[in-house]
Formats: structure tokens, C-alpha cells, sequence
């Protein structure tokens, strides 16, 4: 259960965000992108997940290149974006249900409800998303990662983003068990918070690009 | 690959019954388009019964073209779209599944009015048969062919015009079989060949259209 990125480059219009980058995540292991904003973190996710196609190099996933297994790699992957991917029209449980089967993990109401229990929104099941508040969409989305069973390979644009101090301890924890269990993660994240791994790599993206507007 | 299908199929139900004023809009659209010409043209039967057909393809053509522009857009803005793509199960089933779902809001409640409307236009019973087949068969063939188009221009600007522009010159096999199937039931030549050509038509549009709408996403959301 290796994520592998060999020589990736990319360039967004003609700024080249990033070259070069090989890095590798092994199973129980972190990596954490840090950067500044418009440093290519989330373009750097959207190639680790296949959505776009880098420049030069290429995403390996148990040593293949992910393309040449779209399917099969993205069983493997939980990948949860900044943008929210919620219909404001539908109920917290009905998102979780969609999304789930989406992602090829069709689930049971009830296993639906104990993900939003988890994330402390057993109450709020049955309201339309649309009335919940920035940091309960957030951990509607987030529930998605409880839905059994669970991806080894999770993939997070800022999930700490918008939630209080107790959620971000409660949804750190999880990943650490996860990570722990042999899962790998791969994170943005602008605060502090740093999971506990067996190994943790870091990134900074944007360095050696500094003089460009720093 | 059911559980997803289905899935698909149930949330855009649901989010079209949550937002009706869209399907609305669209239905309504219908309506007034079909029932002012019996009005402007004057009441002379015979020249109503030749254009029924005609009216009643051109409204729903427009009518779904109208409609096909919402088919990606709302996923591709809040991100399913990217849920989508990342999914193991086929694109293409997914896409059918949005735009089987589609046709259930926006092409099926046309369908099931055109008998009613044409009674405004002194058809025959079995001539408004004929015509509700020829839209029961082709009206998913609009959706299905208007799919590629709203995939090939998803996230452009002024995307809405590409669409019309894209779409309707591949609608207009449909269009003239469609519309010629009750001609050719009241000259007594018989509707059939009109028929298995849109059955045709839809069987071909239902193997190829959600395949080259799937690879039409991926290049637009890159």
C-alpha cells in the first residue's frame, strides 16, 4: 500500500507550481502539504487523486501508474476536497447516503446515521443541509470517511478547516487510529494540528519559487 | 454498479421535486409554446392538423435544449462532479443514470401532456398515438444527445449557447422523423418505418451518448 509520485511537475496557465517532486507514503504513514495560498496545494492533491494529469511524472499506486488502474485505485481512495460536494436540498443523511454509493460504499441508512452520530450530527440527520452551519457541513462531509469499510488510502484538502476545537480533536484521533491500522493520509492543513504517525512526511510547496510575489 | 445507477437516479429525482420550479419552467415553457399557436394561426382545422406535429416536436426539442444546460453545471459547481470522476464505479453508468433521470423530470411530463395538447390541434385519436410514441421514443434521445453537448461545455462562459449550438443540428434526425411519423400515419403510408428509424436512433444514442459524455467530463473538468 505504497503512494508513490515520481518527477511531478505542473504548471497552472504559465506558473509553474511545482517541479520535480517525488515523494513516496507507505501504509501507517502521513504526509502533510503545507504551502502558502495559490502554492499548488490542492492542485497537487487533484494529481495525486487522478483528476488532472501531471506535466511530467507520474502517480504510482501499489508501484502502478494510477491511470493504468483508475478503478482499482480509486477503491482504494477516500478523497475529500475543499469543495463541498453537498446539495444544499437534500438532508445530511440523503448527502452521506449519495456520496457513499458514489464512491462504490453503498451503505444501510442506519450505518449512514452512526457515521453522523460519530461526527456529532445524530441530531441534525434529518435537516436539509442547507440550514446547517458552515462547520456542520463540513463534518457532514467528513462522516463520509466512517462509512465502513474504510479507504486505505484517504486523501484531505484542509479538513480541519471551519470545525471547532473539539471536532478537529475528535476527527485527529480518528485519523491517528486509522493511521495506525495501516491507512495512509495525505493532508493540507494550515493550522498547527499535526497527526500522529509511524512516519510523518512534510512538504512545503512554493519554497524555492520564493522570489516569485514572496 | 446497480447500487450506484439507482443512487444517481433517486438523488436527482429527489433534488428535482425539492426544487420543482425548475422542471416547471421547463414544463410550462411546453405548454405555452404549444397552446399559443392554435391561437395565432386562427382556427382553420386543416392547416392546424398539419402543423400539430411539427409545433409539438419543435417545443420539445427547445424545451429540453432548455433544460440541458442545469445537466452537469450544479455537480461541477459544489464538487459531486469531482465525487463523480474519483468514483470506481464506470463514469459512463453514472451519466446515463443523470441523464435517464433527466429525461424522467423534464422529457417524460412532456410526453405525457403532448395527447392532451393536441387536441388543441383536432388531431385524430390514433394520429395523437402515433405522435406520443414518436416522443415517447425520441425525447430520450434529445436527453442523451444533449448530455455529450453539456459535457463538452461545462465551466466555459456563455456554455448555454455552445449547447443549443452543438445539439441541434445532431436533434435534427429526431426532429424530422419525429414530426414526419404523423404525416405519414394521415397520408396513409403508415407510421412504422418512422418509428424503428427513432427507435433506431435511441438505441444507438443509448450505447454511445453516456460513453463520449463520460470522456467529454474528463477533459472539461481537467
Amino acid at each position: 500500500m505504497t503512494l508513490q509520485a515520481c518527477g511531478l511537475s505542473y504548471a497552472r496557465g504559465r506558473r509553474q507550481l511545482f517541479t520535480g517532486l517525488d515523494f513516496e507514503v507507505g501504509a501507517g504513514e502521513a504526509l502533510r502539504v503545507a504551502g502558502r495560498n495559490g502554492s499548488g496545494k490542492t492542485s497537487l492533491l487533484g494529481l495525486l487523486c487522478g483528476l488532472a494529469d501531471p506535466q511530467h511524472g507520474e502517480v504510482r499506486w501499489q508501484g502502478r501508474a494510477i491511470r493504468r488502474q483508475r478503478d482499482v485505485f480509486h477503491r482504494d481512495l477516500l478523497y475529500i476536497g475543499h469543495r463541498q460536494g453537498l446539495k444544499d436540498d437534500l438532508t445530511a443523511l440523503e448527502n452521506v447516503r449519495t456520496s457513499a454509493a458514489l464512491a462504490g460504499r453503498a451503505c444501510t441508512t442506519a450505518q449512514a446515521l452512526s457515521a453522523l452520530q460519530q461526527m456529532g450530527l445524530g441530531a441534525r440527520a434529518q435537516l436539509p443541509v442547507r440550514s446547517l452551519s458552515q462547520g456542520q457541513r463540513r463534518r457532514v462531509l467528513l462522516a463520509r470517511l466512517a462509512i465502513p469499510p474504510v479507504a486505505p488510502l484517504l486523501i484531505l484538502d484542509e479538513p480541519f478547516t471551519a470545525l471547532d476545537t473539539e471536532s478537529v480533536d475528535v476527527l485527529s484521533s480518528w485519523l491517528e487510529q486509522q493511521l495506525a491500522e495501516g491507512a495512509s493520509v495525505v493532508y493540507t492543513t494550515h493550522q498547527p494540528q499535526r497527526l500522529q504517525a509511524r512516519r510523518h512526511h512534510e512538504i512545503v510547496l512554493g519554497q524555492d519559487l520564493a522570489g516569485e510575489g514572496g | 454498479m446497480w447500487a450506484v445507477f439507482t443512487a444517481v437516479i433517486q438523488r436527482d429525482v429527489r433534488l428535482a421535486f425539492r426544487r420543482r420550479a425548475d422542471v416547471l419552467t421547463t414544463v410550462f415553457f411546453f405548454i405555452m409554446v404549444v397552446s399559443l399557436f392554435p391561437l395565432g394561426v386562427g382556427p382553420e382545422r386543416e392547416l392546424l392538423r398539419t402543423l400539430a406535429p411539427g409545433v409539438l416536436w419543435v417545443a420539445a426539442l427547445l424545451a429540453s435544449t432548455v433544460s440541458l444546460g442545469r445537466l452537469f453545471a450544479l455537480d461541477h459547481a459544489d464538487g459531486t462532479l469531482e465525487q463523480m470522476l474519483l468514483s470506481p464505479e464506470p463514469l459512463s453508468v453514472i451519466v446515463a443514470a443523470k441523464v435517464l433521470a433527466h429525461w424522467l423530470v423534464s422529457g417524460l411530463p412532456l410526453v405525457a401532456l403532448a395527447p392532451l395538447l393536441a387536441l388543441q390541434f383536432d388531431l385524430t385519436g390514433e394520429a395523437i398515438a402515433v405522435l406520443t410514441a414518436s416522443l415517447l421514443l425520441g425525447t430520450p434521445v434529445l436527453s442523451l444527445v444533449g448530455a455529450i453537448g453539456a459535457a463538452l461545455t461545462l465551466g466555459l462562459r456563455g456554455g448555454g449557447v455552445l449547447v443549443s449550438l452543438l445539439v441541434l443540428p445532431l436533434s435534427i434526425p429526431v426532429l424530422i422523423f419525429g414530426s414526419g411519423a404523423v404525416g405519414a400515419h394521415t397520408s396513409g403510408l403508415g407510421a412504422s418505418a418512422h418509428l424503428y428509424l427513432l427507435a433506431g436512433l435511441l438505441a444507438g444514442s443509448l450505447v454511445l451518448a453516456p460513453w463520449a459524455a463520460a470522456a467529454a467530463l474528463r477533459i472539461s473538468v481537467d
